[in-house]
């Protein structure tokens, strides 16, 4: 038996206590101060229900973008080799690296009816930035890696031995492709959507800035919090705050659940 | 195009139907270069072009300007504090967790992961109800003259919590996968605790501290939802580079926004490259390593 174990273990308890759960708690004490009816009428106003349906909303729509090119991403980085191919794979990491506030302005300033794409999108006669469409494409930025890294090892430990005898026992490539890898590759797949989903409901510093921010239209539910903080309305903020906590945890159990199923089909 | 994309587990005898035909080859590749262009490279792009839009002077003076430097110096004491205190807290929760058994294991491993699954904006509002004028401390600490939101303990405080599980996630299961052999070994060969762990555990795990390390600073440089809610904004006391680069852009001092924000890019260049060199040292990709960067 090692040493140490009381008061790591001790440490860690206490760290963790006082940084996330007793800064944590307030949320759940401030938001049972406003009273349940009163709780209730806060997360169902009409503003707080349309930034809850854009929060969601543009989180699914981003990532299920993701999850298609995400797809075609890993697989390429996987199984093809060209020149840049390292330099491709490292850089499928900027979201995560890169601050949001530098993602919002960037993405602005290119969406913006002046910008470098806002412009000819614009004479197409579509508008990006201070859209719910302008949501969208922010957080498909900061969702993009996951579900390429959650691929990645998965396509990379394949067993190349199934798709022989696919193909030895007349499969076209196509459907080996639909019938042998992409079964293998579903639960990872799910999990990175599902991880895109969840970083992006929270997310603000990206989307602000490309939003426009108008109430019932583009107001995302993260600014909605900051909004009524500002107000001095901080049981109101903690109430839309309690309700996004709770969607996020069962997105987190739900992910755990996912990943422990993909961990059983790899270790088969 | 098509002459440079080869496959890599191409075989020469076999079944012909073992990759996709040159022309899907082709086409695949073209759709994700395209795609990470969009999304990767144009953005980028954007803000290099940007800073330097009026020359090189002027981007000088915008990263030279006293208020930008101040931000400079806030972001640099916040990393320096928050990194080494979640960096101390990594090792320690690693090492309970990979080299002991205990139950509840999974539940504590979760509630370290916690921060991830919490929006930016929540982590800081979580600040403000404990240590804001109406919150819960609040009247003692003006009692007693402490200011901590609006304030530099504030802005640490938040990037402490934004940053909490980057070390420990990366090094829990780097310490699991090596085991406690050679621990065991240094034991019955006499050796103490402390000892165990600095001559024969940090060596073992130092790839794995200084991934989780980068990402913790990074993170901890660029954060802005957290630190955006309990800054206050006072110029030149409580803006970090993230939140000058907003007031800067809110002022439509674009030139100057996007010089500022070039320095982050560039950190977060580097962040990509020291973490793709660690990768290609260890030729592994951790497990945990998609998983712990969301929120």
């Amino acid at each position: 038996m090692l040493p140490g174990f009381g008061l790591t273990f001790g440490f860690t308890l206490f760290y963790l206590s006082l940084v996330v759960l007793l800064p944590l708690s307030t949320l759940f004490f401030k938001s049972a101060t406003l009273g349940p009816s009163l709780f209730w009428a806060t997360v169902t106003a009409p503003r707080v229900l349309a930034s809850y349906k854009l929060s969601f909303g543009a989180s699914l729509v981003a990532a299920a973008i993701n999850a298609a090119f995400g797809l075609v991403v890993a697989w390429v980085l996987v199984r093809y080799r060209f020149p840049g191919h390292r330099l491709i794979d490292a850089l499928v990491d900027l979201p995560f690296s890169l601050p949001t506030a530098v993602a919002g302005i960037a993405l602005v300033s290119l969406y913006a009816p002046n910008g470098w794409l806002g412009r000819p999108l614009a004479a197409a006669g579509v508008k990006v930035a201070f859209t719910p469409l302008g949501v969208m494409v922010a957080l498909t930025f900061i969702g993009l890696p996951f579900v390429v890294r959650t691929l990645q090892p998965v396509i990379e430990s394949l067993d190349p031995e199934v798709e022989e005898a696919a193909a030895s026992l007349g499969a076209t490539r196509g459907q080996t492709f639909l019938r042998v890898i992409l079964p293998g590759l579903a639960p990872a797949w799910i999990t990175g959507f599902a991880l895109a989903f969840a970083r992006a409901v929270g997310e603000y510093g990206s989307v602000v800035f490309i939003a426009g921010n108008m109430p019932m239209k583009t107001e995302i539910s993260p600014l909605l919090i900051i909004t009524k903080l500002e107000q001095y309305d901080s049981a109101g903020a903690t109430a839309i705050a309690v309700v996004m906590l709770v969607a996020s945890f069962i997105l987190l159990l739900g992910i755990n659940r996912l990943q422990s199923w993909s961990g059983r089909l790899a270790s088969h | 195009m098509a002459a440079t994309v080869s496959v890599k587990n191409r075989r020469s005898s076999g079944p012909r139907n073992l990759t996709e035909p040159v022309g899907v080859r082709v086409g695949l590749t073209i759709v994700a270069l395209a795609y990470l262009a969009l999304f990767l490279v144009v953005p980028l792009a954007a803000v290099f072009g940007q800073a330097f839009q009026k020359g090189f002077d002027a981007y000088v003076a915008a990263i030279r300007e006293p208020i930008a430097l101040s931000a400079l110096r806030l972001t640099l004491l916040t990393a320096v504090i928050a990194v080494p205190l979640n960096m101390v807290f990594g090792l320690v929760a690693a090492w309970a967790i990979a080299k002991f058994d205990f139950p509840g294991k999974s539940a504590l491993i979760t509630l370290i992961d916690l921060p991830f699954a919490v929006s930016p904006v929540i982590s800081g509002m979580i600040f403000i109800l404990l240590f804001g004028r109406l919150g819960y401390l609040g009247p003692w600490l003006g009692a007693h003259d402490v200011k901590i939101v609006f304030a530099v303990p504030g802005l640490v405080l938040a990037t402490v919590f934004v940053t909490f599980p980057f070390v420990a996630r990366e090094l829990i299961p780097v310490m699991e996968s090596a085991g406690i052999e050679e621990e065991e070994a240094a034991r019955v060969l006499g050796a103490g605790g402390w000892t165990i762990f600095r001559r024969v555990t940090l060596p073992s795990v130092k790839w794995g501290l200084l991934y989780g390390v980068i990402l913790c600073n990074a993170r901890a440089m660029g954060e802005f939802g957290a630190v955006s809610v309990v800054s206050g904004h006072v110029r030149g006391k409580t803006n970090t580079l993230p939140l000058h680069v907003e007031i800067l852009y809110n002022e439509y001092n674009f030139q100057a926004a996007f010089a500022v924000a070039s320095l982050l890019t560039f950190l977060a260049l580097v962040t990509l490259v020291a973490k793709s060199v660690i990768e290609w040292r260890t030729e592994k990709r951790t497990p945990g390593s998609v998983a712990e960067e969301q929120g």
